[in-house]
């Protein structure tokens, strides 16, 4: 109560009633929520009996959260005003913006560039930044299907699998280098694309998603279960180290360091792990600002904004559609490859739901469609991520509050407007409350 | 013979508690036209309510089978039932009319979230409980000594199945609140001009949904023996195989394709094998949209231009 009405002399006209009885139901309402479920915590004992205990004082904290987290919504609200309030910025904000909007693409290049020499001593920083691009890859790679061409894929995650599991199969039966075993994987991944993909032609919306999602545990489950090949839940180890075209990074003779008469270090072969990924993404996001530019590219967008006027138009919907998902699991393939051999181990385990969720959420929050938004969104989810390491499991309840959060806050992606690929004259970015993509 | 009549009982009791799940699915899609992701962990939310309550009756001194059962049922339907309402009005209100795969992302996220609040708040281990229904009839004595058995959990399950959808189609057919859901399916736009309360309607879909899929979650623990936190994921997907199986928005397709997605994953585990299950499950799906996109009992879609 305090609370209330002390806010309500800073602010004028705030309904403080309403916002208590608001504040009182949510409590109510978690009250019983949690009741059972915060109230009383089960656990099996030694000889398998059930045992319970009650936690009245966690529950109570969460209802006195849950109260004081109501009235604190409803003063920002308060604050904010109403949702559709248009907020006039002064010109001179704006162009700062813009500017700042123009130079953030070569600041975050270099600094990509940058990062192996600023933190060169500091593994954790380099080991996260391969984590991060390696996320950046696979949403760039899968932005090609969603957020081009407007397919909606829940199984991603099985194309960066079949990528991971090419190069561990080949490198420890017939002992290929990485460099042979890439573009393999990236062609094995493609042609499960296209297995994928006929089947599903015909889908679309919700039921592809569904298709795609049960595509994917089907590989997990045959990864899990086909023992002989995979090696079942225990995985491949031992899987073969990259080398740097043919120099290993070890502190061998032959290695890169006794080459160059220099001292070796473990941090090499990080750091050019930290530079392979770097290139492989950077190549991911050329191929697709050419491919944009190509017929094919064209295709896949106009796919994506309507498919019944696609065919009119004379467009073969079936090549559009199978290329966009051989050429987007081409890349989860290569970025499936070098999960591998950066690991050095993989198992079905690596390869689950929450992955394919986990990316597709970078593409959706990145804007769906724009490059630097999945780069963005990737370094967000993965950094904010790794910031709640130490909480273990609070770690994805966390997660998925973002995710919910993030996409009240902002549905339609950190970026969400674009520049057409076509346009008369200039060139005018477009609020992407006009293009109607993912539902196709 | 005997060991394919075995299966077939026990593939229809697998049955009845998918198509529980999956009517959950089917509501929501057909009024909201959204996939429920965080479904499946309402389910489990439903198991785990079903457990603590039944470990308090017991431990107050309650024996009457029947009552403690009564009790568990509507305990659990009651409390789930809220998290399905709190959880749209969270999390896919604010999203209905935004674009289509943020209320899906928001729905993945809230699955999360749901799978990790369970498994922070009751931890990560099975949580066994003794069995609290015995005994059962043999039907037919076979000569190999074999025999057909129904136990009297299968036929609580399968009954408990019954009355609940004898139920919930006359709300649906024969009720208010039944005719405005079918309206707010139709049309939502010239249903709120009708003076259909869109939001209510829509929060009560949740609910029901929410509420069967506790029994559903009520009956899983009752015939397994056990709950944990992950469970919702696979029973969720398959549950929703089961809706799309049977044609999406359609209630009796729902529980048709329930059954058959149970008789599929019980019939494959006893003739082939058991690790393959779900991928059976999981292909029939794709089959099926692939050459009934709108499944057994669904209504083809016209395309408008």
């Amino acid at each position: 109560m305090a609370t209330a009405s002390t806010s309500s002399k800073i602010t004028r006209g705030l309904d403080v009633a309403f916002i208590f009885k608001k504040a009182v139901i949510s409590a109510l309402v978690a009250l019983v929520l949690f009741s059972l479920m915060i109230g009383v915590r089960t656990e099996a004992g030694s000889d398998g009996q059930l045992t319970y205990w009650t936690r009245f004082g966690d529950l109570a904290a969460m209802v006195a959260t849950v109260f004081g987290g109501s009235i604190l919504i409803e003063l920002l609200r308060a604050w904010w005003g109403p949702v559709e309030t248009v907020r006039v910025m002064p010109p001179s904000a704006t162009r700062a913006l813009s500017f700042a909007g123009r130079a953030l693409v070569p600041v975050l290049l270099i600094f990509a560039f940058l990062v192996p020499v600023i933190f060169y001593n500091e593994r954790y920083i380099l080991d996260l930044g391969i984590l991060v691009l390696t996320y950046v890859m696979l949403g760039w790679g899968l932005n090609i299907v969603v957020g081009l061409a407007g397919l909606l894929d829940l199984g991603y995650v099985a194309f960066y699998a079949v990528g991971a599991y090419s190069y561990a199969l080949l490198a420890t039966t017939f002992g290929w280098s990485f460099w042979m075993c890439l573009p393999l994987a990236g062609i094995l991944a493609a042609f499960f694309g296209i297995l994928l993909g006929f089947p599903v032609l015909r889908l679309r919306g919700d039921y592809l998603a569904i298709v795609t999602l049960a595509f994917g545990e089907i590989i997990r489950l045959v990864l899990l279960n086909w023992q002989s090949l995979t090696g079942g839940p225990n995985g491949i180890s031992g899987i073969p180290r990259p080398t740097m075209f043919g120099i290993p990074l070890t502190p061998g003779d032959d290695g890169l360091a006794a080459m160059l008469g220099i001292e070796f270090s473990p941090t090499h072969r990080i750091v050019f792990l930290f530079y392979l990924i770097l290139v492989l993404a950077l190549i991911t996001n050329w191929a697709t600002i050419r491919l944009r530019r190509l017929p094919i590219g064209r295709a896949w967008e106009a796919l994506r904004e309507d498919e019944v006027a696609c065919r009119a138009l004379g467009i073969n919907t079936t090549t559009t559609k199978l290329t966009a998902f051989a050429i987007g699991a081409m890349f989860g393939g290569f970025a499936g490859a070098f999960f591998a051999t950066r690991q050095g181990f993989i198992s079905p385990e690596s390869f689950t739901f929450h992955e394919s969720a986990l990316v597709l959420a970078i593409v959706v929050l990145g804007g769906m469609g724009s490059q630097l938004g999945v780069a963005l969104a990737a370094l967000a989810l993965i950094g904010g991520f790794e910031l709640f390491r130490g909480l273990e499991h609070f770690r994805m309840l966390v997660f998925g509050m973002a995710m919910v959060l993030l996409m009240i806050w902002r549905p339609r992606g950190l970026i969400g407007h674009r520049a057409p690929t076509v346009y008369l004259e200039r060139n005018q970015a477009i609020s992407s409350d006009l293009v109607k993509e993912g539902s196709g | 013979m005997d060991y394919f009549a075995q299966q077939l009982i026990n593939g229809l009791v697998l049955g009845s508690i998918y198509g529980l799940i999956a009517i959950g699915y089917t509501m929501v899609y057909g009024i909201v036209g959204m996939i429920n992701f965080a479904h499946g962990d309402i389910f489990m939310i439903g198991g785990f309510i079903a457990l603590i309550t039944f470990l308090i009756l017991v431990s107050i001194g309650l024996t009457a089978v029947p009552l403690i059962l009564l009790v568990v049922l509507l305990v659990a339907m009651a409390i789930t039932s809220l998290y399905g309402w709190t959880i749209e009005r969270i999390a896919y209100r604010p999203l209905r009319h935004s674009f289509r795969l943020a209320p899906m992302l928001s729905a993945i996220g809230m699955s999360f979230v749901l799978t990790n609040f369970s498994q922070v708040a009751q931890g990560a281990r099975v949580k066994p409980v003794p069995p609290i229904i015995t005994g059962g009839y043999t039907l037919h004595e076979g000569v190999d000594g074999f025999s057909i058995r129904v136990s009297n959990i299968q036929i609580i399950v399968v009954i408990t199945t019954v009355v609940l959808l004898a139920l919930f189609t006359y709300l649906v057919a024969r009720t208010r609140l039944g005719r405005d859901m079918r309206a707010c399916e139709q049309d939502q736009k010239m249903a709120s001009l009708l003076g259909v309360d869109v939001d209510r309607t829509i929060s009560f879909t949740f609910v029901i949904g929410a509420a069967l899929a506790a029994v559903a979650g009520m009956m899983y623990l009752l015939y397994y023996g056990l709950v944990d936190f992950f469970m919702g994921f696979v029973a969720g997907i398959k549950a929703f195989t089961a809706a799309v199986l049977g044609g999406i928005g359609s209630l009796p397709g729902a529980m048709l394709g329930g059954l058959l997605i149970g008789l599929i994953e019980t019939l494959w585990s006893a003739y082939f094998s058991t690790e393959y299950k779900d991928v059976a499950a999981f292909s029939i799906l794709i089959v099926v949209l692939i050459f009934m996109p709108t499944g057994l009992l669904g209504r083809p879609e016209v395309e408008k231009v």
